[in-house]
Parts: C-alpha cells; sequence; structure tokens
C-alpha cells in the first residue's frame, strides 16, 4: 500500500489532501533549502567572448540573493588578471561563427593583425549595445559579493603570482570548489 | 483598478543584461516591505528577467507595460510590512 494511502487511512483524510499537502510541504520547502540559493561556476576560458557568460550569470545569481562562487582556472584566470583588459581578446581563426565585416577564407583570419582587429571590432560592438564592460561586470560582481577564486594550480602552471590578480580575488583549488558545488544546485563549467 | 503610486524610480534604459536586474536589486535595498520601485527599462530581455528575478527573490511584480519603446515595470518589495 503507498505512504499516502496509509497516511490517509491513519489520519482519516483523504488520499487527495494527503497529496496535496505533501506537494506543499515539498514546495515549501523547495524555497529554503540552502542549495537553491547556491551558484557556483568555472570560468575556464580566457577570450572576450568567454569572458561574459560566468561574470554575467554570477552576477545576476548574487542579485537574485544567492550566494555566488567563481572558480577561474587555466585560460579563465584572464578574466581576473590586472591587465585583463589587454589579455582578453577575440580571434576569428578557428571562430567561423564570428561575423565579419566581408566574407573571407578561413586562412585570410590568420593574417596577423586580423586578431587585434576582430577584437576592437567586437569591443566596438558591445560599446556600441550599451552592453556593460567586463571592468563594469567585474565591479558589479565585487560589490554584490560574488567570490572570485583563482586556481592556485594553473596559476603556478602560468607563472602567476597573487598580485597579478585584481583586489578581493581568493585563492584555492579544486577541493574548494567541490566543496561549494557539492552544496549547490547551480553548478555551471564554462 | 487605482494608480500605484511608485515610491522609488529606477531608470536602467539602454542597460543590457544583466545590468537591469542588477541596478534592479540595488535599488531595492533602500526600500522596505510593501514599498514600489517603478523601473523603466529598454532591454527587451527584462520582460521575462525582472518577473523571474521577482519571483526569485520574493518580490512581486505588480504590473508592466510598454510606452514609446519603454517597458515600465512596478515591483513591490516582499516581506512583513
Amino acid at each position: 500500500m503507498p505512504d499516502e494511502q496509509k497516511l490517509a487511512q491513519a489520519s482519516g483524510l483523504s488520499e487527495e489532501e494527503v497529496r496535496r499537502i505533501v506537494r506543499e510541504e515539498l514546495e515549501r520547502d523547495r524555497k529554503h533549502e540552502p542549495a537553491a540559493k547556491k551558484a557556483a561556476i568555472i570560468a575556464s576560458k580566457g577570450t572576450l567572448d568567454w569572458a561574459y557568460p560566468p561574470l554575467i550569470l554570477a552576477t545576476t545569481a548574487a542579485a537574485s540573493g544567492m550566494d555566488a562562487h567563481v572558480f577561474f582556472t587555466f585560460y579563465g584566470l584572464n578574466i581576473i588578471h590586472k591587465d585583463f583588459e589587454r589579455k582578453l581578446k577575440v580571434s576569428p581563426v578557428g571562430n567561423p561563427d564570428m561575423p565579419m565585416p566581408v566574407p573571407m577564407p578561413t586562412l585570410v583570419t590568420a593574417l596577423p593583425g586580423m586578431g587585434p582587429m576582430a577584437t576592437k571590432m567586437m569591443k566596438a560592438k558591445f560599446r556600441g549595445k550599451n552592453v556593460a564592460t567586463i571592468g563594469e561586470l567585474i565591479e558589479a560582481a565585487q560589490e554584490l559579493g560574488v567570490r572570485l577564486i583563482a586556481c592556485q594550480m594553473t596559476m603556478d602552471v602560468f607563472g602567476y603570482v597573487q598580485e597579478d590578480f585584481i583586489d578581493g580575488v581568493e585563492f584555492g583549488g579544486a577541493a574548494a570548489f567541490l566543496a561549494e558545488a557539492r552544496r549547490a544546485h547551480v553548478t555551471l563549467f564554462v | 483598478m487605482a494608480q500605484i503610486q511608485e515610491d522609488q524610480t529606477l531608470d536602467a534604459r539602454d542597460l543590457l543584461c544583466p545590468m537591469p536586474v542588477v541596478k534592479t536589486s540595488k535599488a531595492m535595498k533602500e526600500l522596505g516591505p510593501g514599498q514600489v520601485l517603478k523601473i523603466v527599462a529598454t532591454d527587451r530581455g527584462a520582460i521575462t528577467d525582472l518577473p523571474a528575478w521577482a519571483e526569485t527573490t520574493g518580490n512581486e511584480v505588480l504590473t508592466w507595460h510598454e510606452k514609446d519603446g519603454e517597458l515600465v515595470f512596478l515591483i513591490r518589495k516582499g516581506g512583513e510590512e
């Protein structure tokens, strides 16, 4: 006999009412569950376009009352480097979806000067549409209390020291990420 | 329906995702429970984003409409008055 039927018999309520009460309790509990208020995001890419998604999601999570953590690993370290303005670039090479002013063969996109041009174009496009800059998003993230964590192992691999990163960055490893992620319903690898 | 009077207005025009939500959450912190924030935005993503944000944060979108390409939202702060 299903639990709802047993409960219905014991309590004198109808099975329908028991089901409704259980559903409402679950719904109420869901709102108070700590994991629903935590987001743990990995940012592993270091190009201008890929710097946006983790920062947009983390700031929005924090603005929605969630604890948001972003772990920057491998090329993602570029995003929180003091020199992020210069480090974050886009390249048309191997990026066939990138809109170009005129159609051009892949080989041409590899010519010197094409990368800086594409980076400049993308920045101009973002500015034209009034998209927040990476600097503005980092500032918003820090103001909202998003925790920015640099992966110590990849820092060592790339020869970075703690002073290379913007103020407020914390340092940690895989265990630090997992400690947060295991208590978060929202975990993303970008 | 009687006209709802806002307590604060947030100009979020020309801002794109995620800034309307970020600025709304900041402006809402200045208000007390039951008070109403008016948000004027032009990002069409706000049509789904602001109600989603309000649901997550326990606030209430009282009404929204579009006028001359501008989106106007009235959101009441949740919590005990």
